[in-house]
C-alpha cells in the first residue's frame, strides 16, 4: 500500500509555554522541535501498515527548510521517502495547506493519506476533511484503531466512552490520535539511513491567497485564575481536613 | 437573520434524548451573539426533541432532521444539511460544541462552503456587517488567539472546557414560544458513504469527559498495579479515574483514560490530580476543573501551581486513610 503520513514542526512544548514579543509566535528560543504525538502514532500506523502489507510510506511537511529535521525523524522510523514543501515560514492556513497536500497526493499514487488528528499548535481539526473534500475521498477522523479489508478500510474511534466503526473504501484519508499504537523508538540503523536519505524539495503547489478570511492578530497567554494552592497538611494526618474541605465544596452531597 | 447550533444529544443509551452538556455551552456561547433567532440543530425524533430543556438555553427554533432521510451518524452528510440549512435560513452564524463530532461537522460545513472555521473558540463577537472578533485555543487553550474573520456565515466550534452551560433566567417549563420545523432532506450517495457502521455502547457509568470528580493518577501510582484504591476512591465519589499522560505511554492504563492534550479535556467540578507533576501537556486537559487538589510528595511540583488545595504526601498512604475516612462517614 502506498501511504502518505503528513506532519508538522511544532515547538516542544515542555513545562511552560510563552509568546514572543510581537506576539505573532511560539518563543521557541528554549525549545526544541517536534511533531505532535498524533503525528508520531500516524508514522507508526503507517509503517506496521507496509510492514504487514508492503506499500511504501511517503512523509510529508509542509514548513521551513528546518523542516527536514523533523522528516528525518519519521524516515528513521521506517518511512522510505520524505518530501518537503517548503516555505519561507509563513505560517499556511488550512484551506491552502489541504489545497499544497492535494496537489502532491494528485502527482503521486497514494491510496491512504494518514494526519494527525489535529495540529498540535494551531488546533484547527480541518486540514484533513478539507484535503479529503479537494481528493473527492471519504474521510474518517480522530481514529484510534484501523484495520485493512477487502477493498477498504474500518477506522474505530471512542464516543461516549464506547466505540464506533467506520467503513471506507480506498482511497482515503484519516486522522488519527495518540493511543492508536506505541510508537517505537528509532534504531541506529534507522538513524543512520535517515541521515544519508535524500528529501524531495519543492515549493508548494499551492499559495495562500490571503488570509482565508480568519486574520490571527496576537497570541497571548491566558490570565490564570488559580493561586499557589493552600496546604491541607501533611501526609494521612491532612485527611480529616481533605474531609471538611470535600464537604465545603459540596462532592460529598 | 439566525445563528444555527448543532445539538447533540445525550442520554442513557448512545441515541440519547438530553442535549449533550457540551451542546449546552455552545448554545451558551451562541446567545452572546445577540441574534434574536437561535436555531438548535438536532438529528433524531421530532418525538424526542428535548424542546423544554432547548427553551431552557435560549433556543427560539428547533430543526428537527428526521432519521427516515438520514440513519446512524454520517458527518459528511450532517454537514451538508447544516449548509444547506445555513443557506435556507440566512444564518448569519453556524457553530456546534468542540467535540470530536462537532469539530468533524462543522470542518464538513467549511470544506463545502469553502468558508473558514474557527476551531475551540472562547469569544465570539459580532463587529459589523460580515466581521467577528474571535477569542480561541491554540496549543489546547495553552495560548489565546486573538483573531478577526471575514465571513458571510461565520463558522466555528465552541471550547467546552472554558465556557461554562448557564440557562436563561426564564422558567424551562415555558417553551411556548419555540418552533419546531422538521426537515427531511434529499441526501447524496456520496455524503452517506462513511457512516458510523457500529457503535459499541459505554462500558457503563460516566464517561471522563462529562464526569463530575475525577481522580487522576500519575507517575506517582508506580506501576499498573496501583490503581485499584484510585479506582475505589472515584467510585466513592461518584467519579472516574483519569491518568496522566505517561501512565498511558507506559501502557499502565489504556489511553482512552488519558487527561491531557493528546486525551481527553475534562470539566468536573473536582479533579483530586495524584502523583501527578502536572506538566503543561497535562494541564491543557485539566484546566476546566471547577477545584483542583493535589496529593503530591512534592510541594514543589508544578500541579500546585493550579491547584486550590494540596496535601504533601505519599497517595500510598493518603488515599487508603481517605477511603478508610469516606466509609466512615
Amino acid at each position: 500500500m502506498q501511504v502518505l503520513v503528513c506532519v508538522k514542526r511544532v515547538p516542544t512544548v515542555g513545562g511552560k509555554i510563552a509568546v514572543t514579543p510581537d506576539g505573532q509566535d511560539v518563543d521557541s528560543r528554549m525549545s526544541g522541535f517536534s511533531i505532535s504525538p498524533h503525528e508520531e502514532c500516524a508514522v507508526e500506523e503507517a509503517v506496521q501498515l507496509t510492514e504487514r502489507m508492503g506499500g511504501t510510506v511517503s512523509v510529508l511537511t509542509l514548513g521551513p527548510e528546518a523542516a527536514i529535521e523533523q522528516l528525518r525523524g519519521a524516515l528513521a522510523l521506517g518511512a522510505g521517502r520524505a518530501v518537503l514543501l517548503e516555505t519561507d515560514g509563513r505560517e499556511f492556513g488550512p484551506i491552502a495547506t489541504a489545497s499544497a497536500i492535494a496537489a502532491e497526493v494528485r502527482a503521486h499514487g497514494y491510496e491512504l493519506v494518514l494526519l494527525g488528528h489535529e495540529a498540535a499548535d494551531t488546533g484547527d481539526y480541518q486540514v484533513g476533511i478539507r484535503l479529503a473534500h479537494e481528493l473527492g475521498w471519504p474521510v474518517a477522523t480522530g481514529i484510534k484503531n484501523l484495520s485493512v479489508t477487502d477493498g477498504g478500510l474500518v477506522a474505530r474511534r471512542e464516543y461516549r466512552g464506547g466505540q464506533e466503526a467506520y467503513e471506507l473504501p480506498l482511497p482515503a484519508v484519516i486522522t488519527v490520535k495518540e493511543g492508536i499504537n506505541l510508537p517505537r523508538y528509532p534504531s541506529l540503523p534507522g538513524r543512520l539511513r535517515a541521515k544519508r536519505a535524500a528529501v524531495e524539495r519543492s515549493a508548494p503547489a499551492w499559495t495562500p491567497k490571503g488570509d482565508e478570511g480568519l486574520r490571527k492578530e496576537t497570541l497571548r497567554v491566558p490570565a490564570t485564575a488559580r493561586h499557589q494552592a493552600a496546604v491541607l497538611g501533611t501526609g494521612a494526618d491532612a485527611v480529616p481536613e481533605l474531609v471538611r474541605v470535600l464537604d465545603e465544596l459540596g462532592i460529598l452531597s | 437573520m439566525t445563528v444555527l447550533c448543532l445539538v447533540e444529544l445525550d442520554g442513557t443509551d448512545l441515541d440519547g434524548t438530553e442535549p449533550a452538556d457540551a451542546s449546552l455551552r455552545a448554545l451558551t456561547l451562541a446567545r452572546t451573539l445577540g441574534d434574536p433567532a437561535l436555531g438548535a440543530v438536532v438529528f433524531g425524533d421530532s418525538g424526542g426533541v428535548p424542546a423544554a430543556a432547548l427553551a431552557g438555553y435560549g433556543v427560539t427554533d428547533v430543526y428537527v432532521i428526521e432519521p427516515a432521510a438520514l440513519e446512524g451518524y454520517a458527518p459528511q452528510a450532517w454537514g451538508r444539511v447544516l449548509a444547506g440549512l445555513a443557506a435556507e435560513t440566512g444564518a448569519t452564524a453556524v457553530l456546534a460544541a468542540g467535540t470530536d463530532r462537532g469539530h468533524e461537522v462543522l470542518a464538513h460545513v467549511g470544506a463545502i462552503t469553502g468558508l473558514p472555521m474557527a476551531a475551540n473558540c472562547t469569544v465570539v463577537t459580532p463587529d459589523g456587517g460580515r466581521t467577528h472578533r474571535i477569542v480561541r485555543h491554540r496549543w489546547a487553550g495553552l495560548l489565546l488567539e486573538d483573531a478577526v474573520m471575514e465571513a458571510p456565515v461565520a463558522l466555528f466550534t465552541v471550547a467546552t472546557d472554558a465556557v461554562a452551560p448557564v440557562p436563561v433566567g426564564v422558567s424551562a417549563e415555558t417553551p411556548a414560544a419555540i418552533k419546531v420545523h422538521v426537515h427531511k432532506p434529499e441526501l447524496a450517495e456520496a455524503d452517506l458513504v462513511v457512516r458510523a457502521a457500529e457503535s459499541a455502547g459505554r462500558t457503563g457509568g460516566v464517561s471522563l469527559a462529562t464526569a463530575r470528580v475525577v481522580v487522576g493518577g500519575g507517575r506517582g501510582v508506580g506501576g499498573p498495579d496501583g490503581f485499584a484504591p484510585l479506582e475505589e476512591l472515584a467510585g466513592l465519589l461518584g467519579g472516574v479515574v483519569g491518568v496522566s499522560r505517561v501512565v498511558t505511554s507506559e501502557g499502565w492504563r489504556p489511553h482512552r483514560q488519558q487527561v491531557g492534550q493528546t486525551g481527553t479535556k475534562i470539566t468536573p467540578e473536582l479533579y483530586l490530580a495524584c502523583g501527578i507533576s502536572g506538566a503543561i501537556q497535562h494541564i491543557a486537559g485539566c484546566a476546566g476543573a471547577r477545584h483542583i487538589i493535589a496529593i503530591n510528595t512534592d510541594p514543589g511540583a508544578p500541579i500546585l501551581a493550579h491547584a486550590d488545595y494540596a496535601i504533601i504526601g505519599d497517595l500510598h498512604q493518603v488515599i487508603p486513610a481517605l477511603v478508610a475516612a469516606l466509609r466512615a462517614r
